[in-house]
């Protein structure tokens, strides 16, 4: 693509780096929008959401709900006749807005670091405190509680964590995966 | 046959049944799975919606415990297999992100392990004719829909499992266990996957149009492989009654080989199945 002011092609050729998907390529026959199961609750098509990246238009892509919304299904990908994964777009998407601090959906975002820092602690992720952490910090404390109170009472919550021996070399991935990205 | 385990977190809680019905199946059928000492969350959606390079380097820790077992892999979550085939996928066709995994994780890739489904495992491994063979009580009268979902199938050249738009894995496995599968146009549809804790409204239209159509069908249940659709579909539906439980397709060959435990893994279910088996003679 070519583009002849600079902030938009570098935000095209930054998510074309990241997400190594030939963005250029899709010419909106929408294939993927016509069966992805998220549009219902989603701002853009996912074909929407490539045009916006081709015309560099960042602010309006990074603001939109469906780049959160997208659950990864992969339906699109492996039906666009471009061979674009457009699940990796939404994920190189999502990781552009965290850093500039732009993310629209905050419980979202919010639900994934409290279950990477269950991971990072504990090297696997304790489903009960995870929960509770994440109902904890968004405020939504009362929704669910029946479903939590019943897998607790069937023993599917256990209390405590089991936490893993090799902690050094988990902490190790967490700490450069980070320092790389 | 000797195969190394990756339950993945879900299955120690919400997906408890799915493993302990999987490790009595396997020991029945003849296949023994040995559990990856030490093996680490593989980071989920949550590693890579926020770090790519996490999200390959997680799995690639299990990778790399899985080459000193010399021994294939076998991952019953469909969410784990979907990450570890992935990591292993990057390995195996990406040198400068192997390279940069191989600093991370502190490992030598020697590309020597196949990673499998548990579903993939037991179709390749055992075979549905062998399963059709130790059927004691076949499920007959039982009707129900296969639900695949997204991350067994998809991206096919990653899973390289099965057809990703009209699989029949599972649909095999229920025939040979002498039930029936009906067909229906939802089988590799999403369920919301972990949308459910933050935006519920999402997942609970997915699942309902599921249950409707699953409904529509004739089923009586539903059959699945994967811990995040079988407590979604259990779990984010309007009401929770006894209608169209959801199995995992261990507990249902579990249930036709006369297997001891499985009154054990229907009590942990959110969706008590009895009432559908007792009407069908196939438990008391
Ligand atoms: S299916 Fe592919 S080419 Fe068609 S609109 Fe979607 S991304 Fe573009
Ligand atoms: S991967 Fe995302 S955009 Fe694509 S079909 Fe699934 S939910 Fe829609």
């Amino acid at each position: 693509m070519s583009f002849l002011n600079g902030d938009k092609r570098n935000f095209f050729n930054a998510v074309r780096e990241m997400s190594r998907q030939p963005i250029e390529l899709c010419y909106q026959c929408q294939k993927c929008a016509s069966g992805c199961i998220a549009t219902e609750y989603a701002d853009y098509y996912p074909n929407e959401i490539l045009r916006m990246v081709q015309f560099g238009q960042k602010d309006r892509v990074l603001n939109s709900s469906s780049i959160w919304i997208c659950s990864s299904c992969e339906t699109c990908g492996a039906r666009c006749p471009n061979g674009i994964n457009i699940a990796e777009v939404m994920d190189a998407l999502k990781e552009i807005a965290i850093r500039e601090n732009k993310v629209k959906e905050k419980n979202i975002h919010l639900f994934h670091s409290v279950f990477l820092n269950s991971a990072r602690a504990h090297g696997r992720v304790h489903e009960g405190t995870m929960m509770a952490i994440y109902k904890f910090k968004s405020g939504d404390l009362m929704s669910d509680m029946d479903i939590g109170w019943e897998m607790f009472r069937k023993g599917k919550l256990p209390i405590l964590p089991h936490r893993i021996k090799a902690k050094g070399q988990l902490r190790k991935i967490f700490d450069k995966t980070t320092a790389h990205s | 046959m000797k195969l190394s385990y990756f339950p993945g977190c879900s299955l120690g809680s919400t997906a408890k049944e799915y493993d302990y019905s999987a490790r009595s199946v396997c020991q029945a059928l003849g296949m023994e799975l040995v559990e990856l000492k030490d093996w680490v969350c593989c980071g989920a959606t949550s590693a890579h919606s926020t770090n790519h390079l996490l999200s390959i380097a997680l799995p690639s820790r299990n990778l790399a415990l899985a080459q000193e077992t010399g021994l294939d892999l076998a991952v019953p979550c469909s969410a784990c297999y979907n990450r570890v085939k992935k990591a292993d996928y990057n390995m195996r066709h990406n040198d400068e992100m192997r390279q940069k995994i191989e600093e991370i994780v502190e490992f030598k890739y020697r590309g020597q392990v196949n990673v499998y489904s548990l579903l993939e495992a037991l179709i390749t491994k055992i075979g549905v004719e062998a399963i059709a063979k130790n059927v004691k009580k076949p499920l007959k009268g039982l009707k129900v829909v296969c639900f695949y979902g997204c991350l067994l199938v998809r991206p096919p050249e990653v899973t390289c499992f099965d057809n990703s738009e009209n699989p029949v894995a599972l649909d095999n496995i229920v025939k040979a266990l002498g039930a029936e599968s009906i067909p229906w146009s939802y089988k590799t549809d999403c369920c919301g996957a972990n949308l459910g804790l933050t935006s519920s409204n999402v997942v609970q239209g997915m699942v309902n149009r599921l249950l409707e159509a699953a409904k529509e069908a004739g089923a009586m249940a539903l059959v699945t492989a994967c811990p995040l659709c079988q407590s979604n579909l259990e779990m984010r539906r309007k009401e929770r009654g006894t209608d169209l439980p959801a199995f995992y397709f261990t507990e249902l060959i579990g249930l036709a080989m006369d297997l001891p435990d499985c009154r054990k893994w229907f009590n942990l279910h959110l969706i008590n199945p009895k009432p559908l088996l007792q009407s069908l003679s196939l438990a008391d």
